[in-house]
């Protein structure tokens, strides 16, 4: 078995994959995320969110057809992700990556789309050095300090003095501790108290017992999606800390819209910022929220990482149509990202062109009972934030 | 029985070399499979050969892969020259925490190592201004293999150096476990009380192999960081050991090759079964797993070694070779 011989077997079965991947009609969309493991549900979430778009949209964009290959990253796995996305780049000819619910797997595929000059669309991942590290990357998500330094304004001119800070000790905890007490402080806004929980494994009961001593007028949190902040807001009820006068403000996340129901009515008054809510009222909105649960089925409730993907998609589909009809240039569609201007089911999103990261409107809600369910309900708006991180 | 596996042996590295054309789009897989293998086949010499059960080794893997990250992301990108200098910090790592482990039996054994990983872990955790903490460590950058050889976005390069690694730290464990050090460690797994009555001194042995698996894992993981330009957290998590283990009993523990067969078939499974059912992959994993112990109890190539001989008819038995 020659050297020779071996060579030209594989690249008659290279041209004859390829053959089908060349021809123009087909835009690959390669999709890493997270679909099984602790981290499954941003995955699941973020794929079903696109299969919407695609619902509503249509599968062809300016007469092609647009394939999404899902992959599994399995959780923070940076190289199960960097291998991934090779293989999508080598044998899958993608022409765009996409996804991306945990920062660390973003980083690790940057270096990719630089080498490979594919543009990345960042669905997810929210610390604010994600788009610093390719000039490929678009980020149609959001950053933690975007959302939470609005809140630290919205704090100090209502009327809030004295905030203790809780949040989990790692990279977009940090990120949304920093952006909070900066424009808290800058307010007039005092900080009696400050406390990183860890990442796993966490019993809030002494960290509780610490904050109701402090007295604060309120406590700042962020937690990742998932178990923490129901643990944490049942905590907070059971050591009564809502009857010792104190409230709780937080980003988004902790009162995520597909949890939301499960917390039950403890957090009812919790204020958050964040940049989507499932009671949005639009008709993009409404259109996301029939067409989501559509493919998903009613049962499962979609959430900002939903919309995140929702948004990638429209990012992608308008990159197709500016590129015309030649090859996938992915210096052309990051030409065509910049600057552009989404309708999102969220309300209007802009892709920074200097940056790379989302403009958009910050929304302040309070969680409330509405017909019977409990939503995030909008009652304040500050237009065209950008990620304050950078 | 001796020439045949021989055979065997030269077919088994002859398809790794034939790999690079034989398989070009998946050379990103096949060297993480082949770094797994590195880290089984030192798992291997510590279970197989010397009878400690750990479930920390994951511990100096990591402590490798950051060594490799740390010195890339501070200017020497030299990988080879890193390579070593891990494999050395991890073999130092792993001298200095020897005398914990080797003392006890299997059960303090379990608990120290796994407490050793997760210290570790919660440490490379701590120190974020160092380590990157849990977004990972930033800007690894290798220089070009040998001064030449860009680590290109195929992984040809990478495969090769891995291949080429790895064959020369397997050649150098084969002879190590063949040489009277390597019987007196299995003679110590078999009987240590017996060993120590002999005039063997037994916890200097086991601590002999600890540090030099714990070099090998060091490698390993410097491998895993300098072929993906990136370190996380992951390399020394819990969950990297438990694999590691059930890694080494699928392919059979004690045979040197068990750790490679393993690796290859748990890692191909994983990649074949996630990329046809990305969300319940896990359960068909599990299904695959249970079968594989079922069928052969000493793993797939012990199961392949009763066949053998059961063919040739001739009384050999399976633990001795």
């Amino acid at each position: 078995m020659s050297g020779r011989l071996w060579g030209a077997l594989s690249f008659a079965v290279a041209a004859i994959v390829s053959a089908g991947a060349a021809a123009q009609d087909v835009v690959r969309v390669g999709m890493i995320a997270e679909m099984s493991g602790p981290f499954a549900e941003t995955g699941r979430q973020m794929v079903n969110g696109a299969k919407a778009y695609q619902k509503v949209f249509g599968e062809t964009v300016g007469g092609r057809k647009v394939e999404l290959i899902v992959r599994d990253s399995t959780g923070p796995a940076p190289e199960v992700a960097k291998r991934l996305a090779q293989e999508l780049l080598v044998n899958d000819k993608v022409d765009f990556l996409a996804g991306f619910g945990l920062t660390p797997n973003a980083l690790a595929v940057a270096p990719l789309a630089t080498e490979t000059k594919k543009p990345m669309i960042v669905m997810n991942a929210a610390t604010s050095v994600i788009t610093q590290k390719s000039p490929y990357i678009a980020r149609v998500s959001f950053t933690l300090a975007q959302v939470a330094a609005p809140l630290g304004t919205w704090a100090a001119k209502n009327g809030i003095g004295k905030v203790y800070t809780l949040v989990a000790d790692y990279g977009p905890g940090i990120d949304a501790e920093t952006a909070f007490k900066k424009t808290f402080i800058a307010g007039g806004g005092e900080i009696v108290g400050e406390v990183r929980t860890p990442l796993r494994n966490v019993e809030f009961a002494p960290y509780l017992q610490r904050i109701k001593d402090a007295r604060p007028q309120a406590v700042f949190i962020f937690l990742p999606v998932g178990e923490q902040p129901v643990a944490f807001m049942k905590g907070f009820a059971e050591r009564e800390l809502d009857k010792a006068g104190i409230r709780v403000i937080a980003t988004g996340d902790v009162t995520e819209d597909g949890q939301l129901e499960a917390m039950g009515e403890t957090p009812l008054g919790v204020v958050t910022t964040h940049h989507y809510s499932a009671a949005h009222d639009s008709a993009q909105n409404r259109t996301f929220l029939k067409a989501f649960a559509d493919v998903a089925g009613p049962d499962f409730k979609p959430n900002f990482m939903a919309v995140g993907a929702w948004d990638g998609m429209a990012a992608i589909y308008e990159a197709i149509r500016r590129n015309g009809s030649g090859p996938i240039d992915g210096d052309r569609v990051l030409a065509a990202l910049k600057g552009l201007k989404i309708d999102s089911p969220r309300g209007p999103i802009m892709i920074d062109p200097e940056t790379r990261d989302v403009v958009q409107t910050v929304y302040v809600r309070r969680v409330q009972k509405r017909g019977g369910r409990i939503y995030n309900v909008e009652f304040e708006q500050i237009p065209n934030v950008k990620d304050p991180g950078k | 029985m001796r020439s045949t596996f021989r055979w065997l042996e030269v077919a088994f590295w002859l398809v790794l070399v034939a790999g690079y054309v034989l398989w070009p789009g998946k050379l990103p897989l096949a060297s993480q499979v082949l770094i797994a293998g590195l880290f089984a086949l030192s798992y291997d010499l510590v279970l197989g050969y010397a009878g400690i059960l750990s479930l920390g080794h994951a511990a100096y893997f990591g402590v490798g892969a950051y060594t490799a990250g740390l010195l890339a992301a501070h200017g020497w990108g030299e990988p080879i020259s890193g390579l070593m200098v891990a494999g050395l910090v991890a073999a130092l790592v792993g001298f200095v925490t020897s005398p914990l482990v080797v003392r006890g039996t299997d059960l303090t054994r379990l608990m120290i190592t796994t407490g050793l990983g997760l210290l570790l872990f919660e440490l490379a955790n701590r120190l974020g201004t160092i380590t990157g903490g849990v977004d990972g460590l930033q800007g690894v950058e290798m220089q070009p293999l040998l001064g030449a050889l860009r680590f290109d976005i195929y992984g040809r390069t990478a495969y090769g150096y891995v291949l080429v690694v790895v064959f020369v730290l397997f050649l150098a464990a084969r002879r190590l476990v063949r040489s009277p050090y390597g019987l007196s460690l299995r003679g110590i797994r078999a009987n240590p009380g017996r060993m120590r009555a002999i005039g063997c001194r037994v916890d200097l042995h086991l601590a002999a192999i600890y540090t030099f698996a714990a070099a090998y894992a060091g490698v390993a993981g410097a491998l895993l960081t300098q072929t993906t330009q990136f370190v996380g957290l992951d390399v020394l998590s819990f969950g990297r050991s438990a694999e590691l283990l059930v890694m080494l009993i699928v392919g059979g523990a004690g045979l040197l090759y068990g750790g490679f067969i393993g690796a290859a078939v748990f890692m191909i499974a994983h990649h074949v079964l996630s990329s046809l059912d990305p969300v319940y992959w896990q359960f068909w994993l599990g299904v695959c797993l249970i079968a594989i112990v079922l069928v052969g109890r000493d793993g797939i190539l012990g199961a392949g070694r009763r066949l053998l001989t059961l063919r040739r008819r001739r009384p050999v038995t399976v633990t001795a070779s």
